[in-house]
């Protein structure tokens, strides 16, 4: 369901992700999600962490460029078919996806994703209708 | 060979002596004339018998690019209006353009003055001359094409662009002599690789280049890929267009043609005239022009002085390689940016703070590559790449819009842009180096 994420801007220059992860280790930031999109010029890293408002100010702090999004995590069963069904909930009824990411190693049999949509709210109450409201064990 | 010996290797006695005259007679020609420039000098004092002799022009007063805008069209003729056979203007990125209009007197000077160029860099009867610069409102074409005429040269009137019939061209007519920017003939040279063509098996033997900034790196680069010897040249619209001075077999600074365009080296924050040798802003008399003469013209163009006998065997004086500009205009692929306008540009622009530097670099093509790297405001950061990439493209439109060139723009950390204590390096010209 509504978790936030933290995205930091990254100028594409050798060095810098691993500059940004040595920080987050050195204050024992655990990270649950990590992507990168990435375009010619730069690159935006997104992260899922379990205390993002502590992960923001130290990024911050550090002298980068981060901010907190709403996403929605959605808790998966782990077999085939599982993510087109949320897909196709989403696709039914308008919700445009910005992008989407998975977590890293869910515990148990959970395939866990992130989503970013267009609308928050609206997609919200969706994945809650349908059974989708687990909340996330980060 | 020398086109016009009499005047080019003339004993500098009797060459002060005519400048001097000529002066004189500008002066009171200008005064009666030019309301402008009567007004200038009545309100420095100054009167037309003022000057006695060559070092009284330090009384009068300087004309700048600003005046030449203000006066836009017709303020500073000097002749009849139907005395008028051709009229250049320069390319204003930065509002009104600026006017050289020529009587059949200047068109005949600007004539002369580029055949001598054209010599000092080999050209002489039977030369091909492969003419690349631009022609129309520019200067560049058409002052070459009069040049290469007067001495009776075959020229070609290619102009600037389509480089595989450039060089279908220069085998099948056998050019001898190309004209062209520096960073174009590279280009050209890579492109004549891709053809299959070798540069060695061509008729090339100088190049004349010119119109923007190159550096002695480039000189070697563009002799050795382009198989010729490559001259610099210099010139505005505002003396005349390319024809001032040019650089000779020595290449060792390039010969001013000083019997018409009157050469000083100032102080550009004091205006005190510099002895030769010292560094300085470029100033510019038309001694001999009748349409749009100007006195005192300030380039901001930064070289110096040589003066004395040339192993070409000519003594017109020298000018260095240009330097720099006193104001920090930058040439971008033919056309005159102020870091200034960048600077105001960002400024209106919310999403980004007025943070940047501007690199500029032969690209790969060696065409100008320019890239401005922009601060992103907090504030607008987002996790969406489209909408970092909207920024990055508003920039690009603003700037090509207001500009009139295509930037690469790179988005880049707030604060990563060195600041230092006194001016930011807002520019890195790797082009010079
Ligand atoms: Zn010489």
């Amino acid at each position: 369901m509504k978790v936030i994420q933290i995205s930091v801007f990254m100028e594409n220059k050798n060095g810098r992700l691993a500059e940004i992860t040595r920080l987050l280790a050195s204050k024992n930031v655990s990270l649950r999600a990590v992507t990168i999109a990435d375009t010619a010029d730069f690159g935006i890293l997104r992260l899922i962490v379990k205390d993002p408002d502590y992960a923001r100010d130290v990024l911050l702090e550090a002298g980068f460029t981060a901010k907190e999004t709403d996403v929605l995590a959605v808790a998966m069963d782990d077999e085939p078919g599982a993510l087109a069904e949320v897909m196709e909930l989403f696709e039914k009824n308008q919700v445009n996806i910005e992008y989407l990411y998975s977590i890293l190693a869910g515990k148990g049999n959970k395939a866990d994703v992130v989503f970013k949509v267009e609308d928050l709210e609206r997609g919200q109450s969706l994945l809650k209708q349908n059974g989708y409201d687990k909340p996330l064990d980060l | 060979m020398i086109w016009n010996a009499v005047r080019e290797s003339e004993a500098p006695e009797k060459r002060r002596t005519r400048q001097l005259a000529d002066l004189k007679d500008l002066v009171a020609r200008l005064y009666n004339r030019v309301p402008f420039y009567r007004g200038r000098f009545d309100s420095q004092g100054v009167k037309p018998t003022d000057i006695r002799n060559l070092e009284d022009i330090s009384r009068i007063p300087f004309t700048t690019k600003d005046d030449l805008r203000e006066t836009y069209p017709y303020g500073l003729l000097a002749a009849d209006e139907e005395d008028i056979v051709e009229v250049h203007t320069s390319s204003g990125t930065t509002g009104t353009p600026v006017v050289d209009a020529y009587t059949r007197n200047d068109m005949d000077i600007w004539a002369e003055v580029m055949a001598r160029c054209l010599m000092m860099a080999g050209a002489e009867k039977g030369d091909v001359v492969q003419n690349g610069y631009g022609y129309g409102m520019f200067t560049g074409g058409l002052g070459v094409h009069y040049g290469a005429h007067a001495i009776g040269c075959n020229t070609i009137p290619v102009g600037g662009g389509n480089t595989e019939r450039q060089l279908q061209l220069m085998r099948d007519f056998e050019s001898t002599i190309i004209t062209c920017t520096p960073s174009y003939s590279l280009y050209m040279a890579e492109v004549a690789k891709d053809m299959g063509l070798n540069m060695a098996d061509l008729k090339l033997k100088s190049g004349i280049f010119g119109a923007e900034p190159w550096s002695d790196n480039m000189r070697r680069e563009i002799e050795d890929k382009m198989c010729l010897k490559a001259y610099d040249i210099y010139g505005l619209t505002e003396i005349i267009g390319p024809g001032v001075s040019n650089e000779c077999s020595e290449q060792n600074g390039l010969h001013i043609n000083e019997d018409h365009f009157y050469p000083e080296i100032i102080d550009p924050e004091t205006g005190e005239v510099l002895p030769d040798g010292e560094k300085g802003e470029l100033v510019f008399t038309t001694l001999t022009k009748t349409g749009t003469p100007i006195l005192r013209y300030r380039t901001r163009d930064i070289t110096w002085l040589e003066r004395g006998e040339c192993g070409c065997g000519r003594n017109l004086v020298r000018m260095h390689r240009l330097l720099g500009r006193t104001d920090d205009m930058l040439i971008i692929r033919g056309v005159n940016v102020f870091p200034s306008q960048i600077e105001n540009i960002l400024m209106e622009i919310e999403e980004t703070q007025p943070h940047y530097q501007i690199i500029i670099d032969r690209g790969q093509s060696h065409l100008d590559d320019v890239e401005l790297l922009v601060e992103v405001e907090p504030k607008f950061f987002s996790d969406e790449t489209k909408e970092l990439e909207r920024i990055s493209r508003k920039i690009a439109a603003a700037m090509k819009n207001k500009l009139g060139v295509n930037l690469h723009i790179r988005l880049v950390e707030p604060k990563s842009i060195e600041r230092s204590m006194g001016k930011a390096k807002r520019v890195i010209d790797k082009r010079i180096t």
